[in-house]
């Protein structure tokens, strides 16, 4: 029988038929964010007792319709408040607290433990305002914890955290978790949000 | 001159065509609103795609100019009422087994430009369903470029 040698393929147009494929991924490609500012709503059932909070441990931050910023009775800069708020939280004002580097004015908050920011923002608030704003709060808080775990611990308190929801991380999860509240125990998350 | 030799190009063009294959995602829903989202750096990655409801919002876009230019809700495939919020989650929720139902988050993506006032709505909403755990979906950033 002859043997006859298959006639080759021409592969010339392989490449026009990628370059087709390619811009169509290329073009329907959006890369999806699936990260952002984690927050845990107030549940509904409203307490009966009244809680009587002191106006030192109270932090107000209010933001206009026209995007300003009010911090405790002052215009501030965005760029500002995430200092003011470490200072505020980290005060320490009665010396309850041992870890505070703040400057223990008595006439600012008692404890981080009291320490509460109030955020209250105006229905023409625009959002990115309003997130610059949760931003920035969360990050003070997010300082003050890394260097409260930084003392303790030596690692950052967003590495601690990082690791915790690592699937692949060694070390024993179970003390991990316990450092992480121990953290959070110190300077608690207190963030309380009213519209007008 | 010689030509240039173009053998080695369709391997090429493959290799780029396999990077966006596997890295495309296709959108679940049609967005029909402007979404532009605030930059944000204190982010945490939300982990689990499955158990995240999504709520829309922002201004229609150019093609459903006939919806008006305030900021409006969409929710799946479609523009929605502030109160098709509860009914919507409330479906979410059957969607999913029993046991994953308190691990369900709702991200918001929302709008730069949009208003608190409609922000502020959905999560009064979201309250009275109490699905209370939120993430507010941002670009990773200084909040200094949201201006």
């Amino acid at each position: 029988m002859a043997k006859r040698a298959a006639p080759e393929v021409n592969a010339g147009s392989m490449a026009d038929i990628a370059f087709l494929l390619l811009i169509f991924f290329l073009v329907t490609t959006t890369i999806e964010t699936d990260s952002g500012i984690n927050r845990k709503l107030p549940p509904m059932e409203e307490s009966e007792e009244d809680v009587v909070i002191k106006q030192k441990n109270i932090f107000t931050v209010l933001l206009n319709g026209k995007d300003q910023l009010l911090v405790e009775d002052e215009i501030m800069e965005l760029k500002d408040l995430r200092l003011a708020a470490k200072e505020f939280l980290d005060n320490g004002g009665d010396k309850s607290c041992s870890y505070c580097k703040g400057a223990k004015d008595p006439a600012s908050s008692d404890n981080p433990d009291k320490a509460i920011i109030s955020l209250a923002n105006n229905r023409e608030t625009t959002y990115k305002t309003y997130i610059s704003v949760q931003n920035e709060l969360v990050a003070a808080y997010n300082e003050l914890r890394d260097a409260r775990a930084q003392a303790l611990y030596n690692m950052p308190f967003t590495q601690m955290e990082a690791d915790y929801k690592d699937v692949n991380w060694p070390g024993n999860k179970e003390k991990l978790k316990e450092k992480i509240d121990k953290i959070k125990a110190d300077y608690p998350q207190k963030l309380s949000e009213v519209q007008e | 001159m010689p030509a240039v030799n173009t053998a080695s190009l369709p391997d090429i063009v493959f290799m780029l065509l396999f990077f966006f294959m596997v890295a495309t995602v296709m959108r679940q829903n049609t967005l029909m609103i402007e979404n532009n989202l605030p930059f944000a750096d204190q982010v945490e990655k939300l982990d689990k795609k499955d158990l995240v409801m999504y709520i829309y919002a922002g201004k229609p876009s150019e093609n459903y100019k006939q919806y008006g230019s305030s900021a409006k809700i969409q929710l799946n495939d479609k523009f929605a009422d502030v109160k098709e919020i509860a009914s919507f989650i409330a479906a979410e929720r059957a969607s999913k087994r029993e046991e994953l139902v308190p691990y369900l988050t709702t991200a918001l993506k929302v709008d730069s430009d949009a208003n608190m006032g409609l922000i502020g709505d959905i999560k009064q909403e979201l309250r009275k369903v109490n699905a209370l755990k939120i993430n507010y979906t941002t670009k990773k950033g200084s909040v200094l470029g949201n201006n």
